[in-house]
């Protein structure tokens, strides 16, 4: 392999959303030569289809909030089951890192004196996300896109070259990482409109590769999604958390069928919007947990009156956490008051004025005249929960996202812990920003560390990687072969029907050995047809390498916890069990199997168990737990 | 699924397949259902009958700008071009935007355009204001903000007959788009490039050449985010060229009380 394409870099960022940018910003910031690697064309990753907001306490609508109020919510919405730490450093930095994207250019929509506006959105207390329109993950990618721009320009004026300092390798697909005795070295990938296989050499690499979607049937999630980070982390070594945990968002369209699954933004409940079953009844009070109780309205009268008076009435249930709308949704189509195609209405025609839902929601508008007819000033949308996110990920250090593994860092979508077992909306977008600062603010600090020694590539380990891409070549002998679009077409219903938005232990038992068997046929998945140039059969029999190993991680995790927690909720085992919530689940590759084992999540801090009641830590807490607040300090 | 009436047909498409040396357009029958876009068909093709055919997307849904090309000649989203637009027996014919070098089938080459990016000098952050103490209004964005829908689809550069033909003006023209970028930051309150020594008009002119443009409006027909490129962004920005060039001074003034 001596004769392949060739570089070296400090720092290799996998990803170019959100968290890959803002942490090759900060790595390029550090004086470090920084990679951005990405799939797709730059500009066009995950975040691009961020709609509602970006949530960070500003405090700029209701001056009530602040970082306290924003962490309690955070929590809340995880079930207590989030990694306090990671909880902590997100609402204390997002404001900041949302400040931040106006120095770089951004243009938020603004509250009248001139301050950056917040809505509303399901789970949080006060009017929390800065937003433009529900095109917000547009203004971020292309506010972090621009500010890369800028900082090759000052390479440009300083270098007489834009990629001195950083450079992005767009369309191009890591398929491996490379060690040196358990530290990482640097990546194997190739070009997807040649092809032609690359090795770069770096002593650190941050994974942010999003999610995991594409292995369910009904999802918001595109094509990228197939889980590489979290694969290619398996692979390393690492080890993933919180697998079980996937959210179903409540409202993706259910028709026509070409567009199920594409995500209708919690914006428009935020905004007004409500859920009505068949008969037009607005169903959402009927399903307030008992924790919830207390901050939501039992009304509509009371409801309707939180728009205009959130101080002396409580919050719709219409704006409940993700699960709780999801399971309700999927519990009243069940019980026989859905609508025709199968979902629940999600009104705002009857709510805001035409006017009104042009201005604050334009590409809903839009998403719905061109792809369903709909005219949503005047009309219902059908809507049902489609899989959108994967609260599981890469276990990192809260304050570097350091993995286990030297030199391998993770932030965004594929880092777990954050979020604990549900996230909230608009969670997402700060989380990818102040971690993804984070990361490349660790990698710099372990490049230093290392002191100019760094690992070696093996040129085994690179011929290894190329060979076992082009494998889906090899596999010639026509009997036998399987085909890369209908065995990934099997693995989605799979995971659709048997490991979903509500599980039982024997359909979990099932789904493992049909995923057994698909990873077996797996080893003869061909390349039906053309060569290496940009083709997509290719790209999707490794690409379902991936989704094999994640999604065997997801059903062996969810097998493993038997109670109903956030995103995953267990139809055998109903209830939520303190005894639980101390209790990670970790997947880790052993002999190329995944082997799932407890840990003990690290008890959170007494100064932070005391911004909750007593009260309500007690319905998620076990007493043992809760010694150090019952005594007062 | 209750209550659903399938109604599926045989579509016909016409396809261009081949890459930077050769290529054909080729016929296929494939089945179309209720509701389908274009992309959804070319999907369906992959999956049944050419496993190799090359396509970009993302989003499916019209806000990631990956799924660009021209169905029956014309610049479109193949994401959010309804098959219904077209009659069950027509031909639908899906080709790589003319505008950019082909890669394969119906990806190009379309690397002009981040270069232009790159030559449009960045945001460049007022003195003097912390992060968080920024303060504009509504007002004041929304011309800044309606460029900033665009999504990248490149359908406007692809019509544009300023390069779409005439390959050799794309070094001196970046194309509405990028021209729009110049217009977008030279109406965003904050920026201060101009007190930095910039001045961005005089450099749509010069570095990104403005001029090219006799303001046929065609690239904001094919806009999918129906941005007003021309009447919003091109014809101000030769507007207040004029000006600043019939009445230097008047401009630093006219500026700072905006
Ligand atoms: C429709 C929709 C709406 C949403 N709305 C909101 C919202 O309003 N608020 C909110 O907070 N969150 C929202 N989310 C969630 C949020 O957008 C995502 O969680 C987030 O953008 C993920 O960002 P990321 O940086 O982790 O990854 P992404 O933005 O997905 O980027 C992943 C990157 O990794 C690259 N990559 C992956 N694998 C490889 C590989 N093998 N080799 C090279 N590169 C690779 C990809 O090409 C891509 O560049 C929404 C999600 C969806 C789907
Ligand atoms: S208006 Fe100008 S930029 Fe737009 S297509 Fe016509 S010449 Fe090109
Ligand atoms: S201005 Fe419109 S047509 Fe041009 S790239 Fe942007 S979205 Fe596409
Ligand atoms: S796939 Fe994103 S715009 Fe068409």
């Amino acid at each position: 392999m001596a004769d392949i394409e060739s570089h070296d870099y400090d720092v290799i960022v996998i990803g170019a959303g959100g968290a890959g940018l803002r942490a090759a910003i900060e790595a390029r910031s550090h004086g470090l030569r920084t990679a951005v690697l990405c799939k797709s064309l730059f500009g066009k990753a995950h975040t691009v289809m961020a709609e509602g907001g970006i949530a960070a306490a500003m405090g700029n609508v209701n001056s009530g909030d602040n970082w306290q109020v924003h962490f309690r919510d955070t929590m809340r919405g995880g079930k207590f089951l989030n990694n306090w730490r990671m909880a902590e450093l997100h609402a204390t930095e997002a404001p900041q890192r949302v400040w931040e994207l106006e120095t770089y250019g951004a243009l938020f929509d603004r509250t009248a004196d001139g301050r950056i506006s917040q809505r509303n959105f399901g789970g949080h207390e006060y009017p929390r996300l800065a937003h433009v329109g529900d095109r917000t993950g547009l203004e971020l990618i292309r506010t972090l896109q621009q500010k890369v721009v800028s900082l090759q320009q000052a390479d440009h004026a300083e270098h007489g070259d834009y990629e001195a300092g950083l450079r992005v390798f767009a369309e191009f697909t890591v398929t491996d990482l490379l060690l040196d005795g358990g530290r990482v070295a640097g990546t194997v990938g190739y070009w997807r409109e040649s092809g032609r296989f690359v090795r770069l050499r770096a002593p650190a690499v941050v994974l942010a590769t999003g999610g995991i979607g594409k292995s369910f049937k009904v999802t918001s999630n595109s094509w990228e999604y197939t889980g590489d980070g979290h694969a290619l982390a398996l692979r390393a070594g690492a080890r993933l958390i919180n697998m079980e945990f996937v959210q179903f968002h409540p409202t993706g369209m259910v028709w026509p069928p070409s567009v199920k699954g594409i995500l209708v933004t919690e914006s428009v409940r935020g905004d007004g919007g409500v859920l009505r079953d068949a008969a037009g009844r607005r169903f959402m009070f009927d399903y307030i947990p008992e924790v919830f109780k207390d901050s939501y309205a039992d009304t509509p009268d009371e409801a309707d009156r939180w728009y205009s008076d959130p101080d002396n009435n409580r919050r719709p249930p219409e704006l409940l956490p993700r699960d709780e709308v999801a399971r309700a949704i999927n519990n009243e189509v069940k019980e026989g008051r859905g609508t025709p195609h199968g979902g629940v209405y999600l009104d705002v025609a009857s709510r805001l004025s035409a006017e009104e839902i042009m201005r604050r929601l334009p590409s809903m508008h839009h998403q719905f005249k061109e792809l369903a007819d709909v005219d949503i000033t005047s009309e219902r949308m059908e809507v049902g929960p489609t899989c959108h996110y994967v609260m599981g990920g890469v276990e990192v250090d809260p304050d570097t996202a350091a993995s286990s593994v030297p030199g391998l860092f993770a932030a965004g979508e594929v880092a777990g812990g954050m979020h604990g077992s549900n996230r909230l909306g608009g969670n997402s977008l700060s989380d990818l920003l102040v971690f993804g600062r984070r990361a490349g603010a660790g990698a710099a600090e372990y490049i230093a560390a290392l002191g100019g020694e760094h690992p070696e590539v093996s040129e085994a380990a690179v011929t290894d990687a190329v060979n076992s891409a082009l494998a889906p070549f090899e596999v010639t002998d026509t009997r036998g072969q399987e085909n890369p679009y209908s065995l990934h077409a099997e693995l989605q219903q799979v995971m659709n029907r048997l490991v979903g938005i509500i599980r039982d232990g024997a359909e979990m038992c099932s789904a493992l050995e049909q995923l057994a068997e698909i990873r077996q046929r797996a080893a003869r998945l061909a390349v039906p047809e053309g060569n290496r140039q940009f083709n997509p059969g290719w790209h999707l029999a490794l690409d379902l390498r991936n989704m094999l190993a994640v999604s065997e991680c997801v059903a062996s995790a969810a097998l493993r916890r038997t109670e109903s927690r956030g995103g995953h909720t267990r139809d055998d085992h109903p209830s939520m069990n303190p005894k639980w919530r101390g209790t990670l689940l970790g997947c880790e590759l052993r002999d190329g199997s995944v082997e799932v084992t407890e840990h003990p999540q690290p008890p959170m801090r007494e100064d932070l168990m005391r911004l909750f009641s007593p009260e309500e830590l007690g319905k998620y807490f076990t007493e043992e737990e809760l010694a150090v607040v019952r005594t007062p300090s | 699924m209750e209550g659903t009436v399938e109604m599926g047909y045989r579509a016909r498409l016409r396809v261009w397949r081949g890459d930077a040396d050769s290529g054909e357009l080729r016929d296929y029958e494939v089945d179309a259902e209720e509701g389908e876009v274009v992309l959804d068909l070319l999907h369906r093709l992959q999956a049944t009958q050419c496993p190799d055919l090359a396509v970009r997307w993302n989003c499916k849904a019209g806000k990631c700008g990956s799924c660009s090309a021209e169905v029956n000649g014309r610049p479109r989203l193949t994401c959010m071009t309804r098959m219904s637009l077209f009659g069950e027996e027509e031909t639908i014919t899906v080709t790589p935007m003319r505008t950019f070098p082909v890669i394969k089938d119906l990806v190009c080459d379309v690397s002009y355009n981040y270069v232009k990016a790159r030559e449009v000098p960045a945001f460049s952050p007022p003195g003097g204001l912390e992060p968080g103490e920024y303060r504009m209004h509504q007002r004041d964005v929304e011309r800044s903000q309606e460029f900033r829908k665009c999504i990248e689809c490149f359908l406007c550069q692809d019509t544009c007959h300023v390069i779409r033909d005439h390959s050799e003006n794309k070094e001196s023209f970046s194309g509405p788009r990028f021209l729009m970028r110049v217009a977008e930051l030279e109406m965003h309150p904050l920026d201060s490039h101009e007190e930095k020594g910039g001045n961005r008009p005089e450099e749509a002119r010069g570095d990104h050449g403005l001029g090219f443009c006799n303001i046929t409006k065609c690239c904001t027909e094919v806009c999918p985010e129906h941005i007003g490129i021309t009447d919003n962004a091109l014809i101000p920005l030769k507007e207040r060229l004029a000006d600043q060039r019939y009445d230097p001074l008047g401009r630093l003034f006219r500026r700072k009380n905006r």
